[in-house]
């Protein structure tokens, strides 16, 4: 018998050296291996044998075989596994730069690009973010803002007038600050807003003006508010969103109201002022007009333009093609 | 307002450093626009003339000029300009000259023969615009010289001043020397306002009647005789020129002059042609028409005032503007001298109607000083005795005022309030020494009384004053402080959500656009959309005369526009208002998002509808029994929360395509977002997941046309029920082997159960009970 074992054992392991793939192999595997495979058989057979000597020799042979072909086929079907795989992975290339071009995501609007990022700088300031209606009313727009109907400084003002109520009673709102009156009205101070929004100047548009376009403006109140208070928020804000090597300063400048009224520029990192927005103390009629009393609470307001800080971030030649809707400039930014 | 450096200095001594005093003003919140330096003579430039000129055959643009610059020796000069003949003395820059436009001037060879140098136009020698010509000097001029001597040039440095109007006194040069002399603590010379009628001279009066006093509060005139009416000193028209205004002769220079320095428009007059001898003040006639110095007609309404002789024909609008008639003529010998006190606002609304700015009504419009006519008056006097030493100022100078002349205010000012509106630590003296120097004179300790100076008009209250303290101060020593906000930063709900929103559409490839939300008359028609708009009653040009009502026509626009730069198949969305008209107090303004798609079908536009949904917790009813206006009858559906409609999906109609010339289908989606953006997304809540086998079951269903899908998942969903963990629609065939008027709709069900493996035997009753449900929509399984 233990020559019946050997000569099965040979047979089998160049059956298993012959095996050409890792799926062959598991099959003889299964095959010899299995509950009916030549060593199985062995196995059942040894009782037959006569002697206890010839049962423990037969018996260590086909242990013997069954370890060697079940190690020996493990061996080969890791081979054959092993070069399948690399010829797998050799077939399987890809060239990773065939890119098909196909509509990727969309591109935001290059001024709700800055709004946004001026949000966010507000925002982690500490402010919050109010809005407002763009048809206003003249009071809202002028009159609650220290502007009565015959103040002189309303011819800055180019105004849209809109065909709703009595005439001249409603207008496209030329500023964001109506929506400080709206904020003093709905909530009790303190208050630190910003307020963004679109806004209407009935004027001839060219490469640097737009007759619809959008300004941020900021509103503080709260008990001891002071003009250092005003010039420390504008530097906080331009070292914020420009960079740490940016400079402000405020110069006086009139708007019926704030008082006492500033212009803020800000300072490049190589010296040069530019003119950024306007600012001051909120006047004491205006805060009456939102129902505060200028006596218990004070505050400033600040305002510039959105699409400047965009035209500014991406050197835009004409304003005018920020609102050509044209995807070729869309996609630019 | 132009400040001329040698004048300015004149009154406050500022010394030389013309960037400090540029600095300083800006400071003090008169912006220095520009520093321009006028009739500064280019070193090299000689004055040489003309021997003769030649062309040369093979120089058609350029021509040789000879030239004789006063040393014997004859030069020759390329020339581009042919206006000089022989004879006429010209500026010739010689070689080495550095003009003003940096160019160095070099021997440079036309035709292989040099230039000796250049002949200069106006623009060159920055004397005028004028590029077209050689400047021609006066003959007689001495050759090899500095032409700037010829010319009377004077080197003179002049600042462009941005003057906001709550500084109306700096609008003269007293004013803003004022200012400067208090900042920099230098002397400030005011001129004198001393009488000055000439002792023993005849009393000559040019009368005043002061009709309309409230308009005219003030209204002086003085008679001076011996005039005889000629050019004006050199300085002078040099000092004027620099400030931009064109000598004409004495009389008037003296008038500007007078204006400008001390912010006192006045007006001379000929006394011979004065009617009557005198002036009558009042408002005009609606109708009263005038013709002005500019030689305008105007026509006036009874809200304009006039200056009228004392036959009552009008001479002048009131602080305005004089009449045409009016003027002084080269052989006027006695004036009868105006200056006057106008109310502004009317003066701002007169001058606004007529569209006439004057010098005049700039200033009067701000505010001039009503006591400031003694000063002038005696300025005047004393400029124009620089060329008329013997002039007489007759006795009988009339000062008519009425009771509505400003009286400048006593104001409370609380240095506790200054500083704390400051963030300054100013003591009592501090803040008195600050605005006296602007001629604020004050009394008290912790709270002043603070007199206002007749020429400040625009302080009335304390703030005013405290916006005076930190001007003088500087707003750069009050220092830099950041509140501690009590406010948590962050966006409203509304806005993050509608963050949120843009991001789901960018994800979706589609761009943002922003067009303009006015339109014209007939765009929304074009768009199929009915309903009246809210019109603008000014509006700058017809294609933008009423508010849009709807996003979709500016969208649809965009895409004609992208279309005609071949740029096909674009998706654009819009976040952004539209203004419907209402009955409130406003109308009624909301936030639309409006998404087109280009090329693609109502299909897409669903699809878009489902993902924004889902990515922001939208819900509606999908109702295509409703069409919205504008929209494919048979591709569109209105979106529906309970009764109100808050959108709608679909395809636009072929005839508004066809309207905006666009040649593919174009899918829209519009929401309400002043309704969506409100409303809280719900709060997912868990449910558990089986830890049991789930099974699949395919089933298609042929269904009538007339049963939309809807119907037939809410039937499936209904026998299903809790069972069914996924329902997907994933084949729609219509064709051959269906009959007619019915198509195959194919779902896959996954069915699992919490507690339990579905047995075979559970799962065939359900596909019956399934099966059976749809049955009564009149489907059957295929």
């Amino acid at each position: 018998m233990i020559e019946e074992v050997k000569r099965a054992r040979d047979a089998a392991l160049t059956r298993i050296a012959d095996a050409s793939t890792a799926d062959e192999v598991r099959a003889l595997e299964a095959e010899l291996l299995g509950k009916r495979g030549p060593f199985a058989t062995f196995k059942t057979g040894l009782g037959s044998l006569e002697t206890v000597d010839d049962k423990r020799a037969a018996g260590q042979a086909v242990n013997e075989a069954t370890t060697a072909v079940s190690e020996r086929s493990a061996d080969r079907r890791r081979e054959l596994a092993a070069s399948e795989r690399t010829v797998q992975l050799a077939a399987e290339r890809l060239d990773l730069t065939e890119v098909m071009s196909r509509p990727g995501r969309g591109h935001a609007h290059v001024v709700t690009q800055a709004w946004e990022r001026l949000e966010d700088v507000f925002i982690g300031l500490g402010f919050q973010v109010a809005e407002g209606p763009d048809v206003e009313t003249d009071w809202y727009n002028f009159e609650a803002l220290n502007l009565p109907p015959d103040h002189p400084a309303r011819s800055m003002h180019d105004t849209f007038y809109v065909e709703h109520g009595a005439p001249g009673s409603t207008v496209l709102r030329t500023h964001t600050s109506p929506v400080q009156i709206r904020v003093m009205q709905s909530i009790p101070p303190p208050i630190y807003m910003i307020m963004p929004g679109r806004v209407f100047r009935n004027e001839t548009t060219d490469a640097t003006h737009l007759a619809v376009f959008h300004q941020l403006e900021g509103l503080v109140i709260d008990r001891g508010i002071t003009l250092a208070d005003l010039a420390g928020t504008i530097d906080a804000f331009t070292k914020a969103f420009f960079g740490a090597e940016f400079g402000s300063r405020l110069r006086p400048s009139y708007f019926p109201f704030t008082e006492p009224s500033a212009e803020f520029d800000i300072q490049t990192p190589s010296g040069q002022w530019l003119e950024l927005g306007g600012c001051g103390m909120v006047h004491p009629n205006v805060l009456r007009a939102g129902g505060l009393d200028p006596e218990e609470w004070s505050g400033f307001a600040f305002g510039f333009g959105i699409d400047r800080m965009a035209k500014e971030r991406h050197t835009i030649g004409d304003v005018r093609e920020m609102y050509s809707n044209d995807l070729r400039f869309v996609e630019q930014f | 307002m132009k400040i001329v450096h040698s004048w300015l200095n004149e009154i406050a001594a500022v010394g030389d450093d013309v960037d400090k005093i540029a600095a300083t003003m800006t400071d003090l919140g008169m912006a220095v626009e520009e520093i321009v330096h006028v009739g500064a003579t280019v070193d090299g430039v000689i004055t040489a003339r003309v021997v003769r000129t030649e062309r040369h055959p093979d120089a058609a643009k350029v021509h040789r000029v000879y030239v004789d610059a006063g040393d014997g020796r004859e030069r020759h000069v390329w020339c581009g300009a042919f206006n000089m003949k022989a004879g006429d003395i010209v500026p010739l820059a010689t070689p080495g000259t550095a003009m003003p436009d940096g160019r160095v001037i070099e021997p440079k060879p036309i035709l292989g023969i040099e230039s000796d140098g250049m002949l200069c136009s106006a623009q060159e020698l920055r004397l005028g615009d004028d590029h077209t010509g050689i400047v021609i000097l006066p003959s007689g001029t001495p050759l090899g010289q500095p032409y700037g001597e010829a010319l009377g040039l004077q080197a003179e440095t002049v600042y462009d001043l941005d003057v906001t109007r709550n500084l109306p006194d700096c609008f003269g040069y007293l004013g803003v020397a004022r200012q400067l002399a208090a900042r920099l603590g230098v002397p400030l010379s005011v001129p004198s306002a001393t009488p000055i009628a000439t002792p023993g001279a005849p009393t000559l009066q040019a009368t005043v009647e002061l009709v309309d006093g409230d308009r005219c509060a003030r209204f002086t005139s003085t008679v001076i005789s011996g005039v005889r009416v000629g050019p004006s000193p050199d300085w002078m028209a040099h000092r004027l020129a620099a400030a931009g205004m064109r000598s004409i002769n004495n009389v008037v220079d003296v008038s500007n002059y007078v204006m400008l320095e001390l912010n006192q428009p006045n007006h001379a007059y000929d006394l011979e042609t004065l009617g009557g001898g005198g002036f009558r003040v009042r408002v005009a006639v609606d109708g009263e028409t005038l013709t002005t110095l500019d030689g305008v007609e105007r026509t006036l309404t009874a809200d304009d005032l006039l200056i009228c002789d004392a036959t009552d024909t009008p001479i002048g609008i009131g602080g305005i503007m004089g009449g045409l008639e009016s003027e002084i003529s080269d052989t006027t010998t006695t004036i009868a001298l105006e200056i006057a006190w106008f109310e502004p606002i009317s003066i701002a609304k007169t001058a606004t109607r007529l569209g006439l700015r004057s010098e005049a009504s700039l200033r009067f419009d701000r505010g001039v000083d009503p006591q400031g006519m003694p000063m002038a008056i005696a300025r005047f006097v004393e400029l124009l005795r620089l060329t008329n030493p013997d002039l007489v100022v007759h006795d009988g100078m009339v000062d008519a005022q009425s009771p509505h002349l400003p009286v400048p205010p006593v104001i409370d000012v609380r240095i506790a309030r200054v500083n704390a509106l400051l963030g300054t630590s100013l003591t009592s003296t501090e803040v008195r020494t600050l605005i006296a120097g602007l001629g604020f004179e004050s009394t008290g300790d912790e709270t002043l009384s603070v007199t206002v100076p007749s020429w400040r008009p625009d302080c009335t209250a304390e703030v005013d004053i405290i916006e005076e303290v930190a001007r003088q101060f500087g707003y750069s020593n009050v220092g830099k402080t950041v509140p501690k906000s009590a406010m948590h930063g962050r966006l409203s709900p509304v806005q993050a959500r509608r963050r949120r929103l843009r991001d789901v559409l960018l994800g979706l490839g589609l761009n943002e656009a922003m067009p303009n939300p006015f339109l014209a008359d007939d765009d929304l028609l074009r768009a199929g959309l009915a309903g009246p708009a809210l019109r603008i009653v000014n509006s700058l040009v017809a294609d933008e005369s009423v508010l849009r009502t709807s996003l979709r026509p500016g969208l649809l626009k965009a895409i004609e526009f992208n279309e005609s730069h071949r740029r096909r198949g674009v998706g654009l969305f819009e976040i952004g208002h539209v203004y419907p008209p209402g009955d409130g107090e406003l109308p009624n303004e909301f936030e639309q998002l409006g998404v087109v798609l280009a090329g693609r079908d109502a299909m897409a536009a669903m699809s878009v509808w489902r993902e924004v949904a889902a990515a922001m917790g939208f819900g509606a009813r999908v109702d295509q029994n409703i069409v919205p206006a504008g929209l494919h009858p048979t591709r569109s559906a209105t979106l529906s929360l309970g009764r109100d409609a808050i959108g709608a999906v679909g395809e636009v109609h072929p005839d508004v395509l066809d309207a905006y010339n666009i040649d593919e289908r174009v899918a829209v989606l519009e929401l309400d977002l002043s309704v969506l953006l409100a409303t809280d997304a719900k709060v997912p809540m868990w449910k558990p997941t089986s830890r049991f086998p789930s099974s699949d079951l395919d089933l298609a269903f042929t269904t009538p046309e007339s049963v939309i899908a809807e119907k037939v998942e809410k039937a499936i969903k209904q026998a299903a029920g809790a069972l069914l963990v996924d329902l997907a629609l994933f084949d729609v065939y219509r064709g051959a082997g269906l009959p007619e008027g019915t198509r195959s709709l194919a779902y896959r069900l996954r069915l699992q159960a919490l507690d339990r493996t579905l047995a075979d035997t559970e799962l065939t009753e359900l596909r019956d009970k399934i099966v059976a449900g749809v049955a009564k929509l009149g489907a059957t399984l295929r």
